[in-house]
């Protein structure tokens, strides 16, 4: 009875640790208030890019030519364009493309960063210098020139934006990983996971990886905002999404030609940009606070 | 020390090597006709040849290549395709209005981050450290063109306080210079001096924690003695990599803030070139930027053995 009843004890109790620690992460994540207010923002915009057709109280490309360059108004919350288009709606549409050239920048910047890294760190030797003197050329470069010069390349669209971002953004992951591959390359439980026969592959995906998921994390969250903030950026300057998509920097762009006579046109685009990118960052540094002890009196 | 500073140029000639063959490749990969591009639809066939030969695109890749590589090493950077302007000289003309903005964005900069940071850091409780707290979070998510829009909006559009574009050597001028230079450089300022606070003040925060500072006080040294020479200069090693690479940007001229003022620097000529299609221009700009950016780089990392002694290169 007893040894029966042990080791599920064992169980029950690793169980029960585990489970705290994932409450106990989530309360604390929380129990900081900005953390809490960026996952409170960051949950309305993604609610708000899905329910955008719903929300909107006009079609973004709709132009009300008698109603153009109105003021805003109970009618135009945001007021209405050159053209006539309502602001509110184009703003409400344009959390789409924030959110996706966001997201996917950093989705595509962490699996090639990560699996540079991991390779880098894990085999050493010449490939990881190559691989590293590749990620450092990068570097080499301030970020967001490097973005526009890939533009230039490649010509300005929305794919050309999420791939610019993404490969600006590639050699801080490649970095991070890299650096926790070498410092667990030699522990003992990487030896006792070879000893059990796990592929190279293996190890590299479930050990090495696991260990670092949370500086990946953070810096996925807190490179979200700035990938929106560089889209913005490029699209500002007519090199990222083309209109007539409505995006908050191709907005601002617009909207700069036209200050003097209706200055809510690059008022709100740019409030927009500013609390989005206010709220990826108060997730990652409330993530970042959780998951790493050390940061917390900071 | 010499030694590794050798190291460092020869990687440095390595990366620029790397850099160039890579604008290379990858502007000859761009779509489009350059010699068309120059010409337009009426030219004809003998005009086209004419022209291409001129530009040297009538060779074979590698020969362009090569001929490329010697202009680069002795230190020509490349053609406009338009005007027939050199690269550098170009650059010349539009380096000194970015200097300008980047020497007053940066001590606008410091200006504030210095302060907010080390009172933040060695008074964690205080209002001022608050402040500091709530002004780096929303100057690291301001877009910059959107701060400086609203600038030109405030003072310049309705209150008509400041010119909204233009720029003249404040040597030449110096009234007329700085009202130029306000607006940019406040707007690049403010983007500076937010993440500088953030790194001083959790520099100061880990530095004054420390069992040395512990000792100071404990010697009965007053706090400014403790603060200024025992911690500052300790706190400081970190901010210096992160004001390297803001400065390194910045020389790289901020291509947006400086399309927002019009401003007529490196940023501002690498954008017309890039909407212009004059890949001479662009290839000699970008090769430029990283240039400076890792020299600025090497002269960090330079710093480092002179504010930390422990630190010895080899």
């Amino acid at each position: 009875m007893t040894n029966i009843s042990k080791p599920l004890l064992e169980g029950d109790l690793q169980s029960q640790r585990d489970e705290s620690r994932g409450v106990e992460f989530i309360k604390s994540t929380l129990r900081n208030r900005l953390a809490a207010l960026g996952v409170l923002i960051v949950g309305l915009l993604i609610l708000t890019a899905i329910l955008a057709p719903w929300l909107a109280p006009y079609a973004p490309e709709v132009q009300f030519s008698s109603d153009a360059r109105q003021p805003p108004s109970l009618q135009y919350l945001f007021g209405t364009d050159i053209i006539g288009r309502d602001n509110f709606s184009r703003i409400l549409y344009g959390t789409r493309v924030s959110l996706l050239v966001g997201v996917a920048s950093m989705v595509l910047a962490a699996t090639s960063g990560v699996t540079i890294g991991l390779v880098a760190g894990y085999y050493g030797g010449r490939l990881d210098t190559v691989l590293m003197r590749t990620m450092d050329a990068l570097l080499a470069f301030p970020a967001v020139l490097l973005a526009i010069f890939i533009i230039s390349v490649l010509g300005p669209s929305l794919l050309n934006a999420i791939l610019a971002v993404g490969i600006v953004y590639m050699p801080s992951f490649a970095r991070l990983v890299r650096a926790s591959a070498i410092s667990i390359r030699e522990k003992e439980y990487l030896e006792s996971a070879r000893a059990v026969g796990l592929s190279d592959i293996q190890i590299m995906s479930r050990v090495i990886l696991l260990n670092s998921l949370s500086p990946i994390v953070v810096q996925f969250s807190l490179g979200v905002g700035y990938a929106i903030l560089v889209e913005a950026g490029l699209s500002f300057l007519g090199l990222g999404v083309q209109p007539p998509t409505p995006a908050w920097g191709s907005m601002l762009g617009y909207g700069r030609n036209y200050m003097s006579i209706a200055p809510w046109l690059t008022a709100f685009p740019g409030l927009a940009i500013f609390v989005t990118v206010l709220g990826f960052n108060f997730v990652g540094d409330g993530l970042r606070e959780a998951l790493d002890p050390h940061m917390r009196r900071i | 020390m010499q030694q590794y500073i050798l190291r460092r140029l020869i990687q440095m000639a390595f990366v620029l090597f790397l850099f160039s063959t890579v604008v290379f490749t990858v502007l000859r990969l761009v779509p489009g006709d350059p010699v068309a591009a120059q010409l337009g639809l009426e030219a004809g066939q003998e005009a086209y040849d004419q022209l291409r030969h001129e530009m040297g695109l009538d060779k074979p890749i590698y020969v362009q290549y090569m001929i490329w590589l010697g202009e680069i090493s002795r230190g020509d950077f490349g053609t406009s395709w338009r005007s027939h302007q050199t690269a550098i000289s170009l650059i010349q003309k539009r380096f000194p209005a970015t200097i300008w903005l980047t020497l007053s964005a940066m001590t606008i900069g410091l200006l504030l981050s210095v302060p907010l940071g080390i009172v933040s850091g060695v008074r964690p409780r205080s209002a001022l450290a608050h402040f500091a707290t709530f002004f780096s979070l929303v100057g690291i998510a301001l877009p910059s063109f959107w701060l400086g829009l609203m600038l030109l909006l405030t003072l310049s559009v309705s209150l008509r306080w400041l010119p909204p574009s233009g720029y003249i050597s404040p040597l030449v001028d110096p009234v007329m210079g700085l009202k130029f230079l306000a607006m940019p450089s406040v707007t690049l300022g403010i983007g500076l001096a937010a993440p500088l606070t953030r790194f001083i003040r959790s520099g100061m925060l880990d530095v004054m924690n420390a069992d040395y500072i512990r000792t100071a006080r404990a010697k009965g040294l007053i706090d400014r003695l403790v603060i200024f020479r025992h911690a500052l200069k300790n706190a400081m090693l970190s901010v210096v990599t992160i004001f390297g690479v803001l400065l390194g940007s910045l020389l790289g001229g901020s291509i947006i803030t400086e399309s927002v003022f019009n401003w007529p620097g490196i940023g501002t000529l690498l954008l017309q070139a890039i909407q212009q299609r004059d890949y001479g221009i662009v290839q000699g700009v970008v090769l430029f930027i990283s240039l400076i950016f890792m020299t600025i780089n090497l002269l960090v990392d330079l710093t480092y053995a002179y504010i930390d002694p422990r630190i010895r290169y080899q």
